[in-house]
């Protein structure tokens, strides 16, 4: 079957940098939704069970800024973006997410793919535009135009578990690109899948961001992956997960994913982080063993 | 090519065991084991088959039967589908049928069957509803199962990707509990040929159950089994049928 590598059919057009026809079909001079978190709080459970997740998070985040997200695990990552996402709600504090001028608020890529295993690739990406009732016709374009983007189209007819996990995780993102959200929130997306995939896919993430200027909240717990692709990164304490400190990533767009993972800059950028990282790390261990 | 071939000697193993049974069953009688009055040998009923069928007798009744196991099993199994369904998405309509299941499952149907025959009548009417009451529980606890197992991912992805009740309904919920309503749906197949035929013995003058009960009476052992053998029969053809529908509504739990 060998899945022709995502990035290599475009190769020709994406270098010169010309909106392609996928691109034109997605991209939008628009600038992404605005996030304004405030005293954000999050307790789970009552009496010995009580966890608090989350406490006293404020945080705001640009139009079109990709911010990335990294802390040990167990610190209400996860949660932050599922109240984000209005899967959960806060216990206290205040969101504001601004996102006029986009048909869809938020769209999100969960861990695992999260594609239903009863529906082929197409319907799978074009659900989120089948539950609000798009034309056919016009579904039909966006999801042809989503499939070529990650690259999936000879496989628009599979059902998931006909897939590889990176095939999957592709089919994810296009599902969530299709609805054309104001931000996308990612929860450690690429986490599953081997090294060589998600190189491939965290460049073609980055064009893609690049080209439709979407906000993108990307969980991660790899250092690396928030200095190869976040404007910023917000570093969180052990549970209960507050902000310990947000890091300005110098690197200038568009980047090479490739080489900048080389450079000395990058290296001494990446040890900075994890000694701010390194004490959350160390606390969340001893929590756990006691 | 090869995968065509091995799908056929697949379909034969299958048939292996039922046919390897009546081939024994046939030896056995024919080297003098068991009084063939009693246990007539697979060719005497295959004589009675023939008989009965020329007569049309044997289609008469098998054409009842069945219908009324399949009027009686789609309307058990699709309310118990829906209802099931509705369980695990509505948690007041889980706090209240929880304890009518409960208490109204582990009743033997076919204990039933004076109290339908004094409200639907003698005809096919009460023997319908029978099997209806038969299949609604093993579907309705099957489907439950199944829905409220489906993955909690499954469920957050069509609340952020906009799904509405009846979207989550049609689209995710009966689809994430189908293989568990088929497996109950294959169980109330079964039950509905077990209280169907018992029902046939006792409150109808027609049907596969009243062939093999009036054949007894009259000790007509090889005419009871002719019965008996359209029963099985009926029971593979429904089985080897389910499996290809399964196979055909659920592509991504096809083996
Ligand atoms: N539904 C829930 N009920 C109770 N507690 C929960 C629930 N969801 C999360 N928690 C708790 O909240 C805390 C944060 O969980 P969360 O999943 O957000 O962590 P995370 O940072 O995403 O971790 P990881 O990096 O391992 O994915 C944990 O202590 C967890 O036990
Ligand atoms: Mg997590």
């Amino acid at each position: 079957m060998g899945a022709r590598p995502f990035a290599s059919a475009r190769r020709g057009e994406a270098k010169g940098r010309a909106p392609n026809v996928i691109g034109k079909c997605l991209m939008q001079q628009r600038r992404g939704a605005t996030i304004a978190i405030a005293g954000l709080r999050k307790e789970f459970g009552e009496g010995r069970e009580r966890v608090l997740a989350l406490d006293g998070i404020d945080l705001t985040i640009a139009a079109g800024e990709f911010c990335c997200i990294v802390g040990p695990s167990g610190c209400g990552k996860s949660t932050l973006l599922r109240i984000l996402a209005g899967l959960d709600h806060a216990t206290s504090g205040a969101i504001d997410v601004d996102a006029k001028g986009w048909p869809v608020a938020n769209a999100m890529v969960f861990q695992e793919s999260g594609l239903f295993p009863w529906m082929n690739i197409e319907k799978n990406v074009g659900f989120g535009l089948m539950t609000r009732g798009v034309a056919a016709v016009e579904a039909g374009k966006r999801v042809d135009a989503a499939l070529r983007l990650v690259g999936l189209t000879r496989f628009r007819h599979h059902y998931p578990h006909q897939l590889s996990g990176g095939m999957r995780q592709r089919g994810a993102i296009a599902r969530a690109f299709v609805t054309d959200p104001g931000m996308l929130l990612m929860d450690e997306p690429f986490a599953a899948l081997d090294a060589q995939n998600r190189t491939i896919l965290q460049a073609e993430l980055v064009r893609i961001w690049e080209e439709t200027g979407k906000t993108v909240v990307y969980i991660t717990h790899s250092i690396e992956e928030a200095l190869l692709l976040g404007d910023r990164t917000v570093v969180m304490t052990a549970q209960p997960g507050r902000i310990k400190e947000i890091i300005d990533i110098p690197f200038r767009h568009p980047r090479n994913v490739m080489e900048l993972s080389s450079t000395a800059e990058f290296g001494a950028l990446k040890l900075s982080i994890w000694r701010i990282l390194e004490d959350e790390v160390m606390r969340a261990r001893a929590e756990i063993d006691g | 090519m090869r995968e065509r071939s091995s799908k056929l000697n697949e379909r034969l193993l299958y048939l292996a065991s039922p046919i390897g049974l009546l081939a024994v069953w046939q030896l056995l009688l024919m080297l003098g084991f068991g009084d063939r009055r009693f246990i007539p040998a697979p060719s005497d009923i295959a004589v009675r088959f023939w008989e009965l069928t020329e007569s049309g007798e044997l289609a008469w009744h098998t054409a009842v039967t069945l219908w009324r196991v399949l009027a009686g099993f789609v309307i058990g199994a699709v309310p118990a589908v829906a209802v099931g369904l509705l369980m695990a998405m509505f948690r007041p309509a889980r706090i209240f049928f929880d304890p009518l299941i409960a208490a109204l499952m582990p009743i033997p149907k076919v204990a039933l069957m004076p109290l339908l025959l004094l409200a639907f009548g003698f005809g096919d009417a009460s023997k319908i509803a029978l099997v209806a009451i038969a299949v609604f529980f093993p579907v309705i606890v099957n489907t439950y199962a199944g829905a409220a197992n489906i993955d909690r991912i499954y469920w957050d992805v069509a609340k952020n990707f906009g799904a509405s009740t009846y979207v989550m309904f049609t689209r995710v919920v009966f689809f994430g509990a189908l293989p568990l309503i088929f497996a109950g749906l294959k169980i109330a197949l079964a039950v509905s040929f077990v209280v169907l035929v018992a029902a046939e013995f006792v409150a109808s003058k027609t049907g596969i159950g009243y062939l093999i009960w009036n054949s007894w009476e009259l000790l007509q052992v090889d005419y009871m089994f002719v019965g008996i053998v359209v029963i099985g029969i009926l029971g593979l053809i429904s089985a080897v049928a389910f499996q290809e529908i399964e196979r055909k509504v659920i592509p991504w739990k096809a083996p």
